[in-house]
């Protein structure tokens, strides 16, 4: 017997994509906009917003900025957090439950209280330069979710493989990198790009934490569009979210099929 | 290059739960030793400290001449099989047969001809180029075997490496690890909590309880002359009988159950038998007789059917006692009968 599907699955199905691809088909089409005002469907054809994005030296700067932060800060968190959910899940048992609960803090308390405390804390008290509080910010909200992701990839990961490389006479070190590691890289690489998306699209702690000369570019959209309401913030988000893709696919291509290919 | 393991008054905890005690054993050259025992009987954490995967609080652990006891895991040279195999699985099964190699620095073509020729001696030639997924479970524990024996080990280790195999390859299996280790000639220290598999591979097995050794010798002895009454109930003398000596005539002995009855047993068969001792015997050593003749004089309880025999629970006097009956007269619940004790089926347990 054929499955048929409810004509209202399929409206339902339909509602749900026009809801949630709608909003980027009009912020892609205002960006293409010939007018200067936002407007939907756009009039005329240009790409000068996005011309614009370069023109104003601010865009060029906190595109630079929000890619270092990105880059750079899930880079440290892989490498803080990977060790750390290896040692949660190696050590489970001997481990307090709280633990683990407190690697994952930051993404329980609200990103706006962190952003503050870090403000207060790190810019004020330490006196960070804003740049290098930047980093710290975006490290500590993607921790989390190097922590959570790769977790879950070793909770499914059977030590005793790693018994078996150490017993064939693999240092443990070296066995971390051949024998552990390559068996939880689907986790790595989801980790990395979660906490890359994480990252760059982050307004509450950059809120806090950008200062003189140093922004982000979400952070430089919102001040972008208390002035003027031209349609280079929909070709700023369309830029945001193609930076995203183009990232995403490169990491995919890169270390999921080099990978696949070994 | 095989060498002879000992393992001399280790103490282990597990933080401040001591798991062994004072545990001394060793393995001779060459030879295949099991340990036996329950779970959390502290086999598997024998075996892991041989491995050093755990360090032991007391004690040290000698493979030949070398002391392993501070050596790190990785540099005991141990061959290791383990219950789950532990194949990686991110590497074909000619590299994970490969691996001991790689870590040993044998040149690739000397490695892949090394690893190719103990697969082919496992009889997985033709698999070596697919993942440990694809494999069955047999085919899995066939490469674990291969990886542990081709860096050619002085001391190969199981870690109930049969447990998750069907019944008819676990024996197929056992047969095959046991010529392998004969052949090559490899010292082995075998965990399992299954006595028929033990008993059959082993040139001796310590029975372990608690953290302890029970005793530790061949199979025959341990099936026919068990030391002690934990060691005989785990092999299946159902029956402990306390006697007191009332007589000695030379060989022939006379002793008494604490309500009387009388039994005469032969120290000629039985060995030297002290004056306060336990009988000790299987269900099938407790033949059932009419009632009248020497004996225990018992009645009859449930009725249970073997297939080769009925076996009844009987109560003689204060003594709950498991006999097997013939096929050909099956008894009721109540009857009045004799037991009578074989003594080709009946081991002495000295006082402890």
């Amino acid at each position: 017997m054929a499955t048929r599907i409810h004509p209202l699955l399929i409206l339902f199905t339909v509602l749900v994509y026009v809801f949630l691809l709608g909003p980027l088909i009009i912020i892609f089409g205002a960006s293409l906009s010939d007018t200067t005002y936002l407007t939907f469907p756009p009039q005329g054809l240009s790409f000068r917003w996005f011309q614009n994005i370069w023109d104003i030296s601010a865009f060029r700067r906190t595109i630079v900025t929000s890619l270092q932060m990105a880059f750079l800060g899930t880079g440290i968190a892989l490498i803080v957090g990977i060790p750390a959910a290896y040692a949660l899940n190696r050590y489970r048992v001997t481990l307090p439950g709280w633990l683990s609960t407190l690697f994952v803090l930051p993404i329980l308390v609200p990103e706006i209280v962190i952003g503050f405390s870090l403000l207060r804390s790190v810019t004020v008290q330490a006196g960070v330069p804003v740049w290098y509080a930047l980093l710290i910010g975006h490290t500590l909200l993607v921790i989390p979710y190097v922590i959570r992701v790769v977790s879950a990839s070793l909770a499914s990961f059977d030590f005793s493989i790693e018994e078996a490389a150490i017993s064939l006479g693999s240092p443990p070190a070296r066995t971390f990198f051949t024998i552990v590691l390559p068996n939880i890289r689907s986790g790595v690489i989801a980790a990395f790009i979660l906490s890359f998306i994480t990252s760059i699209n982050d307004v509450s702690v950059s809120l806090f934490l950008t200062g003189p000369g140093v922004s982000t570019l979400p952070i430089q959209l919102l001040a972008h569009m208390e002035q003027f309401f031209d349609p280079t913030i929909a070709s700023v988000s369309v830029v945001l979210m193609l930076l995203t893709i183009l990232v995403m696919i490169i990491v995919e291509r890169t270390l999921g099929l080099a990978i696949v290919a070994k | 290059m095989t060498q002879a393991l000992t393992i001399d008054r280790i103490t282990a905890h597990y933080g401040t739960t001591k798991v062994l005690e004072d545990l001394s054993l060793s393995v001779a050259e060459g030879e295949l030793v099991s340990l036996l025992g329950a779970s959390g009987c502290g086999k598997t954490t024998t075996l892991r400290l041989v491995a050093g995967f755990l360090q032991p609080t007391a004690g040290a652990i000698r493979l030949g001449d070398k002391d392993l006891t501070r050596l790190p895991a990785h540099q005991r040279d141990i061959g290791l099989v383990f219950q789950n195999y532990a194949l990686f699985p991110h590497l074909t099964v000619r590299e994970n047969v490969a691996f001991g190699l790689k870590q040993r620095k044998v040149a690739g073509p000397e490695r892949l001809k090394r690893a190719d020729a103990m697969l082919d001696r496992v009889g997985l030639a033709h698999l070596a180029d697919r993942l440990p997924g694809a494999l069955s479970g047999g085919q899995k524990q066939r490469v674990a075997l291969a990886r542990a024996l081709v860096i050619e080990p002085p001391l190969l280790m199981f870690d109930e490496p049969l447990s998750n195999l069907d019944a008819k390859l676990r024996i197929d299996m056992r047969v095959e690890i046991r010529q392998l280790q004969r052949a090559n000639g490899t010292t082995a220290l075998y965990v399992t909590h299954d006595q028929e598999e033990a008993f059959s591979i082993s040139d001796r097995v310590a029975i372990m309880h608690q953290g302890r050794i029970m005793q530790l010798d061949t199979p025959e002895v341990l099936y026919q002359r068990p030391a002690n009454a934990f060691v005989a109930n785990f092999v299946g003398f159902e029956n402990l009988i306390p006697l007191q000596v009332t007589t000695r005539n030379g060989a022939e002995i006379t002793a008494r159950t604490a309500e009387g009855a009388a039994l005469t047993l032969s120290q000629d068969q039985l060995g030297p038998i002290p004056d306060a001792f336990t009988l000790a015997t299987r269900p099938d050593g407790l033949q059932v007789t009419a009632t009248g003749g020497a004996g225990l004089p018992a009645t009859l309880g449930l009725r249970t059917y073997l297939g080769r025999a009925y076996q009844y629970q009987a109560r003689a006097g204060a003594l709950s006692l498991t006999a097997n009956g013939p096929l050909s007269q099956p008894l009721d619940p109540g009857t009045a009968v004799t037991l009578v004790p074989n003594p080709e089926q009946c081991a002495i347990l000295k006082p402890e």
